[in-house]
């Protein structure tokens, strides 16, 4: 299993981009992070998501 | 005469509006408004996890040519605050970033300690680093050492409203201090503003002030006006205040007997 976000995810084997894509982010305006190390956007669609990864993906929201 | 070149530095930017408007709590449609009608040139955002269900990004309704200054709300300690500052960094608007860190859930107060030690790391980073902090005069010091970009020190806890109740306090820092002083937090109206500005602040950041506000986009202007008027009085410096007794302003000679 991987966490993305806290949350259990089957998306072992994909990579970041068609994660991305099937899940519906625009990644344009996300940032992801592999295991606490940011994924460079233009690695998306080299890396591959591996069981026990933890994922987080942000964006920015309103905030003071 | 008016301010046409009164004007703050930020990083090697420099800004003529002294609002920094918040955008939390409020919709994503009033942003745009709030923006126009506060004159800001800087708005502050958060950090969080996306999710897929909200289809709408908040960049959207913020103009061109506005800096965006994220947060680093959610931290608990320096190392969190660094790791989303780069976050923010990394989804493309700029280095700028407000380090916000807290340990108190009840209270909301910021942890000076660690945000010294965040402030020296993202600094060294090449973040244009605003620190908030709890506003005190040696902490302040070390921030500047750090690095920091201006001093954020807050008026009363975050969302309170309450305005300025550290205020002797940010005198200290506003008259010790070189860099810019943005009282930031616990600002609920205007005319808190005005004061913090008539006491030297470089500008004002506030965004519950508004959000809970009957208005936003008014509200925006209310303290726009505010601000201006505070600075222009710090400018043209406030007259004396009498410890006793009382001052004619009418001519002493000439009275009908």
């Amino acid at each position: 299993m991987i966490k993305i976000n806290g949350e259990d995810s089957d998306a072992a084997g994909q990579t970041v981009a068609s994660y991305l894509a099937m899940a519906g982010f625009d990644a344009s305006r996300v940032v992801v992070e592999l295991n606490e190390a940011i994924v460079p956007k233009g690695r998306y669609a080299e890396t591959t998501l591996r069981d026990g990864d933890q994922v987080e993906i942000v964006c920015f929201m309103g905030g003071g | 005469m008016m301010k046409q070149n009164d004007t703050f530095t930020l990083g090697g930017h420099t800004f003529s509006s002294r609002f920094i408007l918040g955008s939390g709590k409020y919709s994503l449609r009033l942003v745009q408004a709030a923006v126009e009608h506060a004159g800001a040139q800087i708005i502050t955002l958060s950090v969080r996890r996306a999710n897929t269900k909200e289809q709408e990004n908040i960049l959207d309704y913020i103009p061109k040519g506005v800096t965006l200054l994220p947060n680093t709300s959610g931290a608990r300690d320096a190392k969190e605050a660094v790791r989303i500052a780069r976050l923010a960094r990394e989804l493309g608007c700029g280095s700028f970033v407000k380090i916000e860190i807290m340990r108190d859930t009840k209270y909301l107060l910021p942890d000076n300690q660690e945000t010294i030690k965040a402030t020296e790391q993202l600094a060294a980073e090449g973040f244009t680093v605003l620190p908030y902090m709890y506003p005190d005069l040696n902490v302040a010091r070390d921030l500047v050492k750090a690095g920091a970009s201006a001093v954020m020190p807050l008026g009363a806890p975050i969302g309170s409203n309450k305005g300025l109740a550290t205020a002797d306090f940010i005198q200290i820092l506003i008259d010790e201090i070189e860099l810019p002083i943005i009282v930031d937090a616990g600002i609920g109206a205007p005319s808190q503003a005005c004061r913090a500005m008539e006491m030297g602040a470089a500008a004002i950041m506030a965004n519950t002030a508004l959000a809970t506000s009957g208005d936003v986009p008014r509200m925006a202007r209310a303290f726009r006006l505010a601000i201006e008027a505070g600075r222009e009085a710090y400018i043209a410096g406030l007259g004396r205040v009498l410890t006793r007794g009382a001052a004619a302003s009418d001519p002493l000679t000439g009275f009908l007997r």
